[in-house]
């Protein structure tokens, strides 16, 4: 037979149910992928309109200086320290206490009531709203524990509300790595520890910071827990004094303070709290970024 | 086959369930002394879960219980003082190659570190020695400190064999070692298991009805978690085997 075209009756022609087909699939991909972007532009618009309100206040010395005039002008740098010292400790408390909580859970604990007594609480936990975590922690902390208004308690309060979504990511960081690690391991006469120690927490920690790192983010924006524990409208610090604090000082901190400039203070320079918020923003977008590259760092080095 | 009959492995009675589904319905069988003796039979027969019974590792499964009695040596297994020293004396090697996700040498070493050895002269002799005898030595000498998951799958395979060997067991028990290897590979690691018979007693699992007439002295043929019958090799390859059910397994009539 001699090479023709293909009619358009053959077995591969182009019938009305292909178009049809091919209309919707064209239609499915340009929705899903308009709904993709609708997804980035609020970020850049948020981002632009920010950065362009703040433009006039922005630069290093906005964050190492102190406020001035009646918080009018000046910086920012008592409020930075402040959610530094905040956010410092409050993970230093809930990391140590979730990662092991999270690793008892994932690798010791049986199916039994209390295994799901504790994944209650923690699924509960996780949900509970920051005001009542405020509020909490000024019964338990600022009065019950007598710790005061102060960072210290701050620090606790920020750490109960950061604990649960640790020993959730945490364990599912622990459950990514495959059983036949830790069976071979069991089999050659390793204790469960041994078998965590050597194999699998050095396969999860990238998991497990990541998870600790966006908590970071959380703890540096949160208002309502410093706000009802320890956190002040002014405190006179030193401009760029790294340790202006005591654990029993109350504090400064930047999602406090942009509250105070946005609603408390009259007569406030337009820019200066356009500026806290790129500051906060960045800060935490600059620890999710570093979260990003531990992430491939450590992927990098992924193992199997 | 030892002409001593040293038994050492004895099982008697056992059965295993996972929650009400029991899956073992009370076996009885032994191990000799340097015999390899080969466990035949379709999946989901409850060869793989007699094995995690033998060296307790059965007792991570929080669900699975069971009843009877397994000794290793003449002990009790259920009684015994120290799990991981039983876990020791049986050398076990998974289906699917299992390579850890630590270096070549650190796979190799992680048993007897994990039992107290720190000597770095004698770590490295008994890695260069466990790996020469998995067959893997040749291939991986330069690279010892390269990842062990970076291997191929047959190289892994031979590797979870030499980490099995690394603490020195007396029983070694192989469960479908071929599953996921090429057939060359295969191939040698049966060699190595030829060697290994010398000085080892061998519980040899395996999907492969030709692999257990090739090596072992003994078969053992099992069925919806009961041993239908054990035998002298040849008697159950050679067509008088005592139950029909063995004799269309191995002749291919079903499995």
């Amino acid at each position: 037979m001699a090479i023709a075209p293909t009619p358009a009756t053959g077995r591969f022609a182009r019938t009305a149910h292909v178009a049809r087909k091919e209309r919707a699939e064209t239609l499915a991909r340009g929705v899903t992928a308009a709904m993709a972007a609708a997804m980035v532009l609020p970020l850049l618009l948020i981002v632009g309109y920010l950065v362009w309100l703040a433009w006039p206040s922005l630069g290093p010395e906005f964050i190492l200086d102190v406020p001035r005039r009646g918080m009018t002008d000046g910086g920012i740098w008592p409020a930075f320290v402040g959610t530094l010292y905040l956010v410092g400790i409050s993970l230093f408390v809930s990391t140590p206490i979730g990662v092991l909580a999270a690793v008892y859970l994932n690798e010791y604990a049986r199916d039994d009531w209390f295994n799901r007594v504790v994944n209650l609480a923690v699924i509960n936990l996780a949900g509970v709203p920051s005001i009542v975590h405020a509020l909490f922690g000024l019964g338990a902390f600022v009065y019950a524990a007598r710790f005061g208004y102060s960072i210290l308690s701050a620090s606790l309060t920020l750490a109960i509300m950061t604990l649960p979504v640790i020993i959730a990511s945490t364990r599912e960081a622990l459950a990514s790595v495959p059983m036949a690690f830790r069976e071979a391991c069991w089999n050659v006469g390793a204790t469960r520890w041994q078998t965590i120690r050597a194999v699998v927490l050095p396969n999860s920690i990238s998991g497990i910071l990541t998870g600790v790192i966006l908590q970071v983010s959380r703890a540096a924006g949160e208002t309502a827990p410093v706000m009802f524990t320890g956190a002040v409208f002014y405190k006179s610090v030193e401009r760029g004094d790294l340790f202006p604090y005591a654990l029993t000082d109350q504090c400064m901190a930047l999602s406090m303070h942009l509250y105070t400039l946005a609603t408390q203070v009259p007569n406030v320079k337009e820019s200066l709290p356009y500026a806290t918020a790129v500051v906060l923003l960045g800060s935490v977008l600059l620890v999710n970024a570093t979260a990003i590259g531990v992430r491939v760092l450590l992927r990098g080095r992924k193992k199997w | 086959m030892s002409a001593a009959f040293v038994k050492r492995i004895e099982v008697q009675e056992l059965r295993l369930a996972y929650g009400n589904k029991e899956v073992i319905h009370g076996i009885t069988f032994d191990v000799y002394q340097n015999e390899i003796l080969a466990v035949i039979g379709p999946a989901q027969s409850g060869k793989s879960s007699m094995l995690r019974v033998l060296n307790r590792t059965i007792d991570f499964t929080a669900s699975a219980h069971w009843s009877g009695t397994v000794r290793v040596d003449g002990e009790d297994v259920r009684r015994t003082r120290d799990v991981y020293a039983l876990r020791r004396k049986i050398g076990m090697v998974a289906p699917l190659p299992v390579g850890l996700p630590l270096t070549i040498y650190d796979n190799v070493a992680f048993a007897p570190r994990a039992s107290g050895l720190t000597d770095e002269h004698q770590l490295d002799q008994l890695v260069e020695r466990c790996l020469r005898q998995a067959a893997l030595w040749d291939e991986v000498k330069d690279r010892l400190s390269s990842l062990g998951t970076a291997l191929s799958g047959g190289q892994q395979q031979r590797l979870t064999i030499a980490r099995a060997l690394s603490h020195q067991p007396e029983i070694l028990c192989l469960d479908e070692f071929s599953i996921a290897i090429d057939p060359v590979t295969t191939m040698r690691i049966e060699d190595v298991l030829k060697e290994l018979r010398r000085d080892m007693t061998i519980l040899l699992v395996t999907n492969l009805t030709q692999q257990a007439r090739r090596l072992s002295d003994r078969t053992m043929f099992m069925l919806d978690g009961e041993v239908v019958e054990v035998d002298r090799t040849p008697v159950i390859f050679s067509g008088s085997a005592r139950s029909q059910r063995t004799r269309d397994y191995v002749s291919g009539v079903f499995g």
